[in-house]
């Protein structure tokens, strides 16, 4: 023992580790009151070790050429040993990524943790979102299968609806004038060293600002406010143990639910892994049904969604503006946000109404993502993209006129 | 000047200097990356024509073949085909081919060189999906008065039979033409028409 404390304080001389551990864990203050939504934070942190675990073993195997990926995927599936679970484990990953990192983001809307003094925080984490979809959409050109070559046909696509630039764009990111062997080796460059990176140094970023703010809590009230003599705050527990333990539980229930997917259902219902991507991309013939991958099916139906022409914009321009403000508008949230208190609890019933109806609008999106266009279904998406937008436009008047209720100064329950 | 003091103006001079240099140098060591993603000379050589037999086509069938990659279909049109186009009019965005989609000699009502014969490129123009071909005049899901023609399963975008595209998809533009030109009656050469346009 007094050997291991010597070779400790021997590496804090040289590196502060144990300033490292007590300033992130042992001695990082959490408010005592968080519950289920904060799950999600440290899962999200475990899938993102998963997915580049994973990821680094499959590149053993993979193959990035238009010739022989579809191949080197179904290779890994039959003939490696272990092959099948590894690529699953990826695959039912993406989706779990973004399960959780959605269940996140609603905490953060439910208890106003995007609110000061955590706007940066909550930029970091949509600049993580952002890098998210990035990798998730890059991933899933590797497989070569049909949805892998007309997916990323599509979205490169939308980059030609730029007015004058657009064209030379679009082929500026595929570097051929058709997705080609060309841009499969370097959605693979992409996917596997250069988006991972940045996901990587933006966590780090994330983490850091969160431990410099302090968590928020279910309350929504600072605990930094309320500190005892030695200058802990008094609704505050070091994040390990109890955190870590806490999380502990929250992984295996959640490594359960993974394993259930993976084992039996990896497909995800056609959600998780598409059927048309279980034939080799062919250039002359585009699927019957074309969808994204499910956690991109809102924003799909807000693009489909726009069908009329404005002046000399087209509704193609136009609808990839709507597409794209519906992301971007999400890094502005932190100032749409008026009102005086940050957690629902103390919120009124204007806000509650227009977060639920803010849910509603976005799973009933996703969901029309996903189906084929028909009349009926483009005027629901159409009014879906109203409610959607009418919650963030909104919010400064209704989160302003809204009443709220007196918020206590300590945590409750 | 004594040893200790600091001539901030010259400080403040030579951190600027070294500022815009370095931004400088540093965009022009990021040209060769960027330029890097460009069509490589390979990819602009496989960009050659392509020809295509066409005499065992039938009435009312159509064939694909590749150029740069791209699906480029050969429909042989019938004659019922052919007399349901200009009815159609109405209710397409561009009916007479005003938008440069098409090399001029396709400018036409049928917009083809052959007037039975239509070579258009089979890829949608609003976000590059290959639409399907449904030549049946019956009516469909999307349109109940469907007169034949090519509907995009991506968005819903539709096209007549000689690529046009109907009011109110999101398609802004019809099918593009590619440059052709007949060798022979029965074979055609894509992506080249010896300078007609």
């Amino acid at each position: 023992m007094g050997m291991l404390i010597s070779f400790r304080d021997w590496i804090d001389a040289r590196f502060p580790l144990t300033k490292m551990w007590e300033e992130h864990l042992s001695k990082y203050y959490a408010p005592k009151n968080f519950n289920f939504w904060y799950f999600f934070g440290s899962l999200a942190l475990l899938v993102l070790v998963l997915q580049i675990i994973t990821g680094i073993f499959l590149t053993m195997n993979y193959k990035p050429d238009a010739t022989m990926a579809f191949a080197s995927v179904e290779y890994i599936m039959r003939d490696v040993d272990w092959g099948w679970l590894i690529r699953y484990m990826h695959s039912t990953g993406a989706s779990a990524f973004f399960i959780v990192v959605y269940l996140h983001m609603f905490r953060a809307m439910l208890y106003g943790s995007y609110k000061g003094p955590r706007e940066l925080l909550w930029i970091f984490g949509m600049m993580i979102y952002l890098a998210l979809m990035a990798e998730a959409f890059f991933g899933y050109l590797l497989p070569w299968g049909q949805m892998s070559y007309w997916g990323a046909q599509v979205i490169i696509s939308l980059f030609g609806a730029i007015p004058v630039i657009g064209d030379d764009l679009s082929l500026w990111i595929r570097g051929d004038f058709v997705i080609s062997d060309v841009t499969l080796n370097r959605f693979f460059a992409l996917h596997v060293i250069a988006v991972p990176f940045v996901l990587a140094i933006l966590v780090v970023v994330h983490i850091l600002a969160l431990h410099e703010v302090g968590s928020n809590n279910p309350d929504g009230i600072e605990i930094k406010k309320n500190k005892d003599e030695n200058g802990i705050p008094k609704d505050g527990i070091p994040f390990h143990p109890y955190y870590t333990v806490k999380d502990i539980v929250g992984v295996v229930v959640f490594l359960a639910f993974f394993s259930f997917v993976m084992f039996f259902a990896p497909e995800g219902g056609g959600y998780f892994l598409e059927a048309p991507n279980f034939e080799p991309a062919n250039p002359l013939k585009t699927p019957e049904h074309i969808a994204p991958v499910w956690y991109f099916t809102p924003y799909y139906a807000m693009l489909r969604a726009v069908t009329i022409d404005i002046g000399p914009l087209s509704a193609k321009f136009l609808g990839v503006i709507v597409m794209g403000s519906a992301v971007v508008i999400l890094f502005f949230l932190p100032w749409l946000d008026r009102s005086p208190v940050k957690s629902i609890r103390y919120r009124g019933p204007i806000s509650k109404i227009m977060l639920a109806l803010f849910v509603v609008a976005f799973v009933v999106l996703g969901w029309l993502g996903t189906q084929a266009p028909t009349d009926t279904k483009t005027t629901m998406a159409q009014v879906g993209t109203i409610a959607y937008f009418a919650f963030f436009l909104l919010m400064p008047f209704y989160s302003k006129i809204d009443s709220t209720k007196p918020v206590p100064d300590r945590v409750t329950g | 000047m004594s040893g200790d003091a600091v001539d901030t103006s010259k400080r403040r001079f030579l951190i600027a200097a070294t500022t815009v240099m370095g931004t400088v140098g540093a965009v022009y060591t990021a040209v060769p990356f960027l330029a890097s993603w460009m069509p490589s000379e390979r990819a602009k050589a496989a960009g050659a024509p392509v020809e295509a037999d066409i005499s065992k086509l039938e009435e009312g069938q159509m064939v694909r073949v590749q150029w740069r990659g791209k699906p480029v279909w050969i429909l042989k049109r019938t004659e019922e085909m052919l007399a349901a186009l200009p009815g159609l009019d109405e209710r397409l965005r561009d009916p007479a081919s005003v938008e440069p989609q098409q090399p001029e000699y396709a400018q036409n009502g049928t917009r083809s060189i052959k007037p039975e014969t239509l070579i258009a490129v089979g890829i949608c123009t609003h976000l590059g999906c290959s639409p399907s071909f449904v030549p049946e005049a019956m009516p469909q899901p999307y349109d109940p008065d469907w007169k034949g023609g090519f509907f995009c399963p991506c968005h819903g975008s539709r096209f007549d039979l000689a690529g046009r595209v109907y009011k109110s998809v999101p398609a802004p533009l019809n099918l593009e033409i590619p440059p052709h030109m007949y060798v022979s009656n029965t074979l055609v050469l894509i992506g080249d028409d010896g300078g007609a346009a």
